[in-house]
């Protein structure tokens, strides 16, 4: 399964990533799994990447960490937004 | 187009009489400006840097309006949300909604702004002496937009 995943906020700030696309692995069907998945990247990756840290959203949706992730989505994973 | 997400600066005066222009029904226009503050919790603001997530922050926006249009009666609404580097002073964003009467165009303006702060994906982050720092959404925000009956996303 492939996803496009970008990056807004603080956690694209501190990871210096917008946007990759990555082939999960099996085993790897939710946010929740997708985010430790990603914490396995160690150092800022796994402090970054945190559920309180982070918030989500699916094709362009705010997304609950047990949401299911499909093939081809687009993840977004974001610090709280603050705009306005 | 309700929306626009622009680096510009807007003039209000040529928004509001874009809205005018609308439809000979128009008997109130309310405007809500933001502002960039030089302080924040008692410390020096040099400038605030503001982002979106392209795509998805246009479609939050066309869903806030739609939602304000169901509850009021709205002839007219202009969201702009500015992005980029801002100083103290600038205009970041605004909110113009027409209506025959102003107690519409008071409510929407009121509950666009309200609800454009939990649930349109924008972010700033505030650049001070001693560094910067990713602002959090407001716990104040969040209660200012759940007494419309929304809980937050």
């Amino acid at each position: 399964m492939q996803i496009t995943l970008l990056y807004f906020g603080r956690p694209s700030e501190n990871l210096k990533l917008s946007q990759e696309t990555v082939q999960l692995p099996a085993g790897v069907a939710t946010l929740a799994e997708l985010l430790a998945w990603l914490r396995l990247r160690g150092d800022n990756w796994a402090a970054e990447l945190t559920e309180s840290r982070v918030r989500c959203a699916i094709n362009q949706e705010f997304s609950a960490w047990t949401a299911p992730i499909k093939d081809r989505d687009e993840v977004a994973l974001f610090s709280p937004i603050s705009g306005g | 187009m309700d929306v626009s997400i622009q680096h510009e600066d807007f003039d209000v005066a040529a928004v509001m009489a874009e809205l005018r222009r609308t439809s000979n029904n128009v008997g109130a226009i309310v405007t809500f400006v933001g502002l960039v503050r030089d302080m924040s919790y008692d410390n020096k603001v040099e400038n605030i840097y503001v982002e979106h997530y392209p795509g998805m922050s246009e479609k939050a926006l066309n869903k806030i309006i739609a939602e304000a249009k169901q509850r009021w009666d709205l002839l007219a609404v202009k969201v702009i949300h500015r992005v980029g580097t801002l100083g103290p002073n600038d205009q970041i964003v605004l909110v113009a909604t027409a209506s025959s009467h102003r107690g519409h165009a008071f409510s929407g303006c009121e509950f666009i702004i309200d609800y454009l702060k939990t649930d349109a994906p924008f972010w700033k982050k505030e650049v001070k002496p001693q560094g910067s720092e990713w602002v959090v959404t407001k716990d104040s925000d969040v209660q200012r937009m759940e007494r419309w009956g929304r809980q937050k996303q």
